[in-house]
C-alpha cells in the first residue's frame, strides 16, 4: 500500500490541495449492470443517488413536528416555529420544514419530494463510526464489513449493455458503494481543506491538553481566514459550498447518455453538539448547502431528473431535548429525505411516536418507528426492480422483518 | 499488558519513529522494557547502512551527471546552431542548468494514478508530465529508499540518529545538480557508516565527500602559494573551513579565531573531487590535488601542523574532533534534539563527558542518553519534525511508500524539503520552527487529506491504543471517540498531542 497524500504532490506553498480531474470527458466503458426498467417498454432509465450525512442529522430540527405539543419545550431555544421572521415551511398540518430548505419545499409541493420521519437503522448505540457502518454496510450490526448495500444492489442488477459502474463522489468511496461491483470515482478539482469542525475540535483538545499548540493553531486558523477573504468565490467553504460543487459535478456525469446511473456521496459536519442554531445558524447553513445540492442535481440532470431518486440518510438522530450548550447529543430516531422526479412525494411518511418523555427512546430520543432498511428496500424494489428476496438476503442480509415500504416511487 | 505506558510513549516517540500499526505489538514491547526496546536496535549489525537495489556510489552518480550534462549541452548547441543567423554569433555562454522540476522547493504536479481508491479513473486534464531527467530520478530513488527504510525500521532510533547527523552535516540540493544527485549517496556514504561509530571518522568522511566539497565550495579553493594558485591567480575559499568549526565541530564561541578559519582553509586546500577529465582519479571520487594545496606548515588553534599533504588536514580534523568545545557543542545539540529545546545542563554535561572519554564514540553517547533517567522523565515537549510526523503516520497505518512523491511534496509543504535546508546550519530543531501557526494549520490539512483517503479502512480508536496505549489522555480518547466520522477521528488522532509531541 501507499502513503496517500495526493494533496501534497502538487501542493502549492499556500497549502491548498488541488487535484484537477477533467469533468465531462470521462468515458465510462465498464457498462455492466442494468436496472430492470431500463429495457422496459416505457423506456425508464432510472438514476439513484445516495447522500450520507455524517455526524447524525437532527431530524427534529430538519422537519419539525410543530404540531406536537411537546416539541417546542424539548427543542427549546433552537425550536422551529410556524410564524415569525424565520418561520418554518409548513409541509402539512403537523410537520414543518426548516426554512433553509426552500428548494426541497418546492419539490415537496410539486409531489417530487417526501420525508420519512422517526426512522432509524437497526443500530441503537451512539457511536458515529459504528452507526455509519450499520447504515452503509446494510448489515444488522456493526462490524468490519468491507462492502455496502448499494454496491450489493448494483451487483444484483441484471447484467446488460447500458448501465455502468457506480459513481463515488469525493476523495474516497463511501462504504455504502464499496464492494465487488465496479465503481468509478470523481472528486471536485479543489478538495476542501480540513473542515472547520475538525479544526474546532482539535482546538478544543489542545486547549485542554496543550495550550501552546492551541495558541499556535488558533493563530494559524485566523491567518487562513484572513488569507481567504475576498477569495470566497474561488474557494469552496468546507461543508456548504463543497456540497454544491460535488452535486454539480456528479449531476453532470450522471446526465450523460453513457454516464453512471448510481452514485453515492457523503457530506460531513452534522454533529451538532453545541451552538446548533435554530432557523439560522450552523445547522441552517448546512441544510442550505444540502438544499442547494438537491437543486443542483435537479438542474444538472435535466431530463434525467424525471427518472431520478435521491435518498438522503444519516447514521442516527439526536437527543430530543437540547443540551447545555444549545446543541443536541447523539440520539436515535431521525428523518430520511427522498427527492427526485421519480419520487411519489408531497408526503411526510411517519408512524409518529410522540414526544412525551414516556414515548421517547430511553427517555432521550425520538423513538424510531420505521426501519430505514425498509425505506431503502422500497426504493430499490420499485425504482431499480430488485426483488424482495434479493433485498432481504443479499442487499440487507437478515432483514426479512423490515418489509419494503411500498409506493415510494411514482 | 503494558507495565509502563508513559515510558513506552517516550521510547516510541522521543527515541523512535512511532509505533507501527498492524500486528507489530510495538507498544506492548516498548512498555515491557522501554530502555531495552530502544537499545536492542543498536546491537543489530549494519543496522544503519542502506544499500537498496539500484542505489549507486558517488563516482557512478557523477558519471551519470556528466553524461547527462554533455547531452544537454549537445542538444543546446545543436539548437543554437540551427537558430543562429550568420551575423549574430554570440560567444558561448556558460551552461544554464534549469532547476529540476521536481525540486523539493517546487514540486511538479504529478498525475495521481491512485487518485481514487475505486476502479477505473477519470483522467486528469493536465498535460502529460515531462519525463524525469536523471538527476530527478536519482533523487527520487534515494528519497524512496530512505522513506522505506524509516517506514519499516523496528524502533527507528537509528534512523533518527541518521536524520540528526544528516541535518547536522547538511548539504542542500539547492546548490545545484551535483548536490541534487549526490544528496542521498552523501548520507549513505558519509553519515550512515558512522552514526554508531566515531565522530572523528564521520567528520573526515563528511568533509572529504564530494557532495560537501561541492556544497561548501572547497573544490574551488586554491592555496595562494600553491602551483595552481600561482598559475591561475585563484585563491582561498574559507567557506568549508568556517562551517567545519562553526557548525560541524566547535560551535560559535568555541574558541577559534578568524586566523584559525583561514589556517584551516589553507590546510584543506586541494581537497576536491576528480572532474570529468579524470586527471585526479575516477571522475566524482574524492581527490587530493597537490597542485592546489597550500605548501608549508600551518598554525591552527595554537598548534602547528607540518605540510604532510592530505594528512595535514586529516590530522587537523582529528584534533578538532577531540576538543572539549566540540564535545560540548555536539552534546548540546544532541540533547536539544532528543529531549528539550532548553537541554538540561546536567544531561548535556554527562554526554559531553562520555563523548570526551570515549574519543567521540557516538554509540556510547547514544547509549548514555538512553541510560539517563532525565531523558525519560523530561516532559514530552518537542514537536515531531514534519519528516518524523509523516513517517510516523505511515508507520501507524502500516503503509510502506511505493513512490516518494507524496512524502516529498508534504515535506516541502510543511517546510522541511528533503535534503534542502535554507542554509548550511540545517533545519531548525526547536518547537518555534515546527509549531508555528501556519505550520500547525498545514499539518492539520495534511492530516485531514491523509485521513480522507484511508480512514475508512481503520478504526482510530484502536489506533490510539497502538499510538499511546494507556498513556493516551482521557481528553484525546474522548475527542477521537466522539469524532463524527472515521476521517475526522483519524485526522484528530494524527494531530493529537500524543502523536505530535515527543
Amino acid at each position: 500500500m501507499e502513503l496517500t497524500m495526493d494533496c501534497c504532490e502538487s501542493a502549492t506553498q499556500r497549502g491548498i490541495a488541488r487535484r484537477s480531474l477533467l469533468l465531462g470527458s470521462a468515458t465510462f466503458a465498464a457498462w455492466a449492470y442494468l436496472p430492470k426498467f431500463a429495457r422496459a417498454a416505457d423506456g425508464r432509465d432510472p438514476r439513484l443517488v445516495v447522500i450520507i450525512l455524517r455526524g447524525a442529522l437532527d431530524g427534529l430540527a430538519t422537519v419539525a413536528p410543530v404540531g406536537d405539543p411537546d416539541y417546542a419545550a424539548l427543542h427549546g431555544s433552537i425550536a422551529l416555529t410556524s410564524d415569525g421572521p424565520h418561520a418554518a415551511i409548513g409541509l402539512d398540518s403537523f410537520f414543518a420544514l426548516h426554512p433553509a430548505m426552500p428548494e426541497f419545499a418546492r419539490m415537496y409541493r410539486d409531489n417530487k419530494a417526501a420525508v420519512v420521519h422517526a426512522v432509524a437503522t437497526s443500530y441503537r448505540e451512539r457511536s458515529h463510526f459504528d452507526g455509519q457502518d450499520v447504515l452503509e454496510s446494510g448489515f444488522a450490526g456493526p462490524g468490519r464489513v468491507q462492502s455496502g448495500w448499494l454496491n450489493r444492489a448494483i451487483e444484483n442488477l441484471p447484467r446488460g449493455q447500458r448501465v455502468t459502474s457506480g459513481l463515488a463522489i469525493g476523495p474516497t468511496t463511501p462504504l455504502v458503494l464499496r464492494g465487488a461491483a465496479p465503481t468509478v470515482g470523481w472528486a471536485p478539482a479543489t478538495l476542501p481543506q480540513a473542515a472547520d469542525d475538525t479544526a474546532m475540535r482539535l482546538l478544543d483538545l489542545y486547549r485542554h491538553r496543550d495550550p501552546q499548540l492551541a495558541s499556535s493553531l488558533a493563530q494559524g486558523l485566523q491567518i487562513e481566514k484572513i488569507a481567504a477573504r475576498g477569495d470566497e468565490a474561488m474557494k469552496p467553504k468546507p461543508g456548504v459550498n463543497a456540497m454544491r460543487i460535488a452535486a454539480k459535478g456528479a449531476a453532470k456525469l450522471m446526465a450523460a447518455d453513457d454516464g453512471p446511473r448510481i452514485a453515492a456521496l457523503a457530506f460531513d459536519g452534522w454533529d451538532t453538539h453545541a451552538q446548533e442554531g435554530g432557523p439560522v445558524g450552523r445547522l441552517a447553513q448546512l441544510l442550505g448547502g444540502l438544499d442547494g445540492a438537491l437543486s443542483d442535481f435537479e438542474s444538472g440532470l435535466g431530463p434525467r431528473w424525471r427518472d431520478t431518486v435521491i435518498v438522503v440518510a444519516t447514521e442516527f438522530g439526536r437527543t430530543a431535548r437540547i443540551n447545555g450548550t444549545e446543541g443536541t447529543d447523539h440520539g436515535t430516531g431521525t428523518v430520511a429525505l427522498l427527492a427526485g422526479g421519480a419520487v411519489k412525494g408531497g408526503r411526510v411518511i411517519s408512524d409518529w411516536p410522540g414526544l412525551k418523555v414516556a414515548n421517547l427512546y430511553e427517555s432521550r430520543d425520538l423513538k424510531p418507528t420505521t426501519d430505514l432498511r425498509g425505506v431503502i428496500k422500497g426504493v430499490l424494489q420499485d425504482h431499480l426492480g430488485l426483488s424482495e428476496r434479493v433485498l432481504s438476503a443479499s442487499v440487507f442480509p437478515d432483514s426479512g422483518a423490515a418489509k419494503p415500504v411500498a409506493g415510494l416511487i411514482g | 499488558m503494558a507495565r509502563d505506558p508513559q515510558a513506552a510513549l517516550v521510547a516510541l516517540n522521543r527515541f523512535g519513529l512511532g509505533a507501527r500499526g498492524g500486528a507489530s505489538g510495538d507498544f506492548t514491547s516498548a512498555a515491557s522494557d522501554p530502555r531495552g526496546y530502544v537499545k536492542a536496535e543498536l546491537a543489530k549489525p549494519g543496522v544503519a547502512l542502506l544499500d537498496a537495489p539500484g542505489l549507486q556510489d558517488t563516482p557512478a552518480l557523477a558519471k551519470l551527471l556528466f553524461d547527462y550534462q554533455d547531452e544537454v549541452k549537445q542538444q543546446r548547441d545543436a539548437a543554437a546552431k540551427a537558430a543562429v543567423k550568420p551575423d549574430d554569433v554570440k560567444p558561448d555562454k556558460p551552461m544554464i542548468v534549469a532547476a529540476p522540476s521536481d525540486s523539493p522547493v517546487n514540486p511538479a504536479p504529478m498525475a495521481s494514478p491512485d487518485a481514487m481508491s475505486a476502479g477505473p479513473q477519470v483522467q486528469p486534464a493536465k498535460p502529460a508530465p515531462q519525463p524525469l531527467n536523471v538527476v530527478q530520478k536519482i533523487y527520487r530513488a534515494e528519497a524512496l529508499a530512505r522513506f522505506q527504510r524509516a517506514s519499516i525500521a523496528e524502533v527507528g532510533f537509528v534512523e533518527r540518529l541518521v536524520t540528526f547527523w544528516s541535518n547536522h552535516f547538511c548539504i542542500s540540493t539547492n546548490k545545484g545538480q551535483p548536490a541534487h544527485i549526490w544528496a542521498g549517496a552523501f548520507e549513505r556514504e558519509a553519515i550512515r557508516p558512522h552514526v554508531l561509530g566515531r565522530f572523528g571518522d564521520m567528520l573526515k568522511a563528511v568533509e572529504q565527500h564530494p557532495a560537501m566539497l561541492f556544497f561548501l565550495d572547497n573544490q574551488q579553493s586554491v592555496g595562494p602559494a600553491s602551483k595552481a594558485g600561482q598559475n591561475r591567480k585563484r585563491g582561498l575559499n574559507e567557506n568549508l573551513a568556517r562551517e567545519i568549526m562553526e557548525l560541524h565541530t566547535l560551535g560559535v564561541g568555541g574558541g577559534y579565531t578568524q586566523e584559525d578559519v583561514t589556517s584551516l582553509a589553507r590546510i584543506i586546500t586541494g581537497w576536491t573531487y576528480a572532474g570529468r577529465d579524470g586527471k585526479l582519479g575516477a571522475a566524482g571520487a574524492f581527490a587530493f590535488n597537490a597542485n592546489a594545496h597550500e605548501p608549508g606548515p600551518q598554525t591552527l588553534l595554537r598548534k602547528s601542523y607540518e605540510d604532510t599533504g592530505l594528512a595535514q588536514g586529516e590530522a587537523a580534523l582529528a584534533d578538532i574532533a577531540r576538543r572539549p568545545a566540540t564535545a560540548k557543542f555536539i552534546a548540546t545539540k544532541f540533547v536539544r534534539h532528543f529531549v528539550a529545546d532548553d537541554p538540561p545542563p546536567a544531561l548535556v554535561a554527562r554526554l559531553a563527558d562520555v563523548f570526551g572519554k570515549t574519543d567521540g564514540d557516538l554509540k556510547a553517547m547514544a547509549v548514555a542518553l538512553l541510560e539517563a533517567d532525565a531523558a525519560w522523565q523530561a516532559p514530552m515537549t518537542k514537536m515531531r519534525t514534519p519528516y518524523e510526523y509523516l513517517i510516523a503516520s505511515g508507520r501507524l497505518l502500516a503503509r510502506i511508500p511505493e513512490e516518494p512523491g507524496r512524502i516529498l511534496g508534504a515535506l516541502s509543504l510543511l517546510g522541511q524539503p528533503l535534503w534542502t535546508p535554507a542554509g548550511p546550519n540545517g533545519f531548525a530543531d526547536t518547537n518555534a520552527a515546527w509549531a508555528s501557526p501556519e505550520g500547525m494549520k498545514l499539518r492539520l490539512d495534511v492530516a485531514a487529506q491523509f485521513a480522507s483517503r484511508i480512514a475508512d479502512t481503520v478504526d482510530a480508536r484502536e489506533l490510539l491504543d497502538i499510538v499511546a496505549g494507556q498513556a493516551a489522555s482521557p481528553e484525546t480518547r474522548q475527542t477521537v471517540e466522539r469524532a463524527e466520522s472515521r476521517q475526522q477521528a483519524l485526522a484528530l488522532l494524527l494531530m493529537s498531542p500524543e502523536f505530535q509531541r515527543r
